[in-house]
């Protein structure tokens, strides 16, 4: 291994550690997303104002947009750790890529369908072949293809390698997704929220916004450690630790 | 602004039967998502207890028990 990577990151990426370690983040991180939720939505289902053209139905964008985010975010995260566990075959980064998978499947269908609740009322059609929501169709089977190749081995080391070189082809479809809106002048609405210059939304509608947008964040690290851990325990079952761990749990 | 109700509130401006369902759906996929892997995670340490039992009863000796 490199020897410029400080000590403690070898000591965490070890996985009884990293284990201890996910046990402690992860309540923290599930109750401030829960925190963060209850702030954004009260901000955006009862402080924000109705939107003029879409009266209430609008409301919706503070689940839909967050997770599409979320969907794009783990994506992108998914494949740069598939790439670092076929590199340097670091059993954490498999396991981090692996277990990203279905909590992005997760968030990619929270978006189509809830995409396809505020299409309805709005668009007159619950779905349409427009390029946002058909590249979006598409990372869900992106998702559900990475999530199959892995199971579909006998040996599960070798279904992650395999896994992950699909995640990784898959991640053109990450900058399709996000510029559809753009390169393809069809029905979704174009991005309101930019990083770059001012965002053509109203300050009252952007804080709940991002606030959904980091109690997501936290959410799927709450979700991704609790998969870890389960996954650490699966893959190490013939480990001292593990058996530890079985033998405390056994006892009531 | 006009003071909060619970009616205007939970009927949405007339548009309650897509904002609910769309929250709906988001709150029950992420708790199904959080859940699921507790359960394989306990399924996970009971097959390993059965195992190590087997192991135990093979040779008596090689305890991993304290």
């Amino acid at each position: 291994m490199a020897n410029w990577i400080p000590l403690w990151v070898h000591k965490l990426s070890s996985p009884p550690n990293f284990y201890r370690f996910a046990g402690i983040v992860r309540p923290w991180a599930l109750g401030l997303a829960l925190v963060l939720a209850a702030i954004g939505l009260y901000g955006g289902l009862v402080l924000a104002p109705a939107d003029y053209q879409q009266g209430d139905a609008y409301r919706i964008i503070f689940i839909h947009v967050p997770c599409a985010w979320m969907s794009l975010f783990i994506y992108g995260l998914m494949a740069v750790a598939s790439f670092i566990s076929l590199v340097w075959r670091i059993k954490l980064a498999e396991v981090v890529a692996m277990e990203s998978a279905p909590i992005g499947a997760a968030f990619t269908f929270i978006t189509l369908v809830t995409g396809s609740l505020w299409g309805k009322p709005m668009w007159g059609t619950w779905w349409t072949w427009d390029a946002r929501l058909t590249s979006e169709l598409v990372l869900l089977f992106l998702y559900l293809g990475v999530i199959g190749l892995y199971h579909s081995f006998e040996d599960r080391r070798q279904g992650a390698r395999a896994a992950a070189f699909l995640a990784i082809i898959g991640i053109i479809n990450v900058p399709i997704v996000h510029f559809s809106v753009n390169w393809w002048n069809t029905l979704h609405q174009g991005s309101t929220v930019r990083i770059l210059g001012p965002s053509r939304i109203s300050s009252d509608m952007l804080w709940p916004l991002l606030t959904m947008m980091f109690a997501t964040k936290c959410y799927y690290l709450a979700s991704l450690f609790g998969r870890v851990r389960t996954d650490l325990l699966a893959m190490e079952s013939g480990k001292d630790w593990v058996r530890q761990i079985a033998e405390q749990e056994a006892r009531p | 602004m006009t003071p909060f109700s619970w009616d205007r509130f939970l009927a949405m401006g007339g548009y309650a039967a897509y904002v609910w369902p769309a929250f709906a759906v988001f709150f029950l996929v992420l708790l199904a998502d959080y859940l699921s892997p507790g359960l394989r995670r306990k399924r996970q340490l009971r097959e390993l207890r059965a195992r190590m039992a087997r192991q135990r009863a093979r040779n008596p000796r090689q305890t991993t028990t304290p």
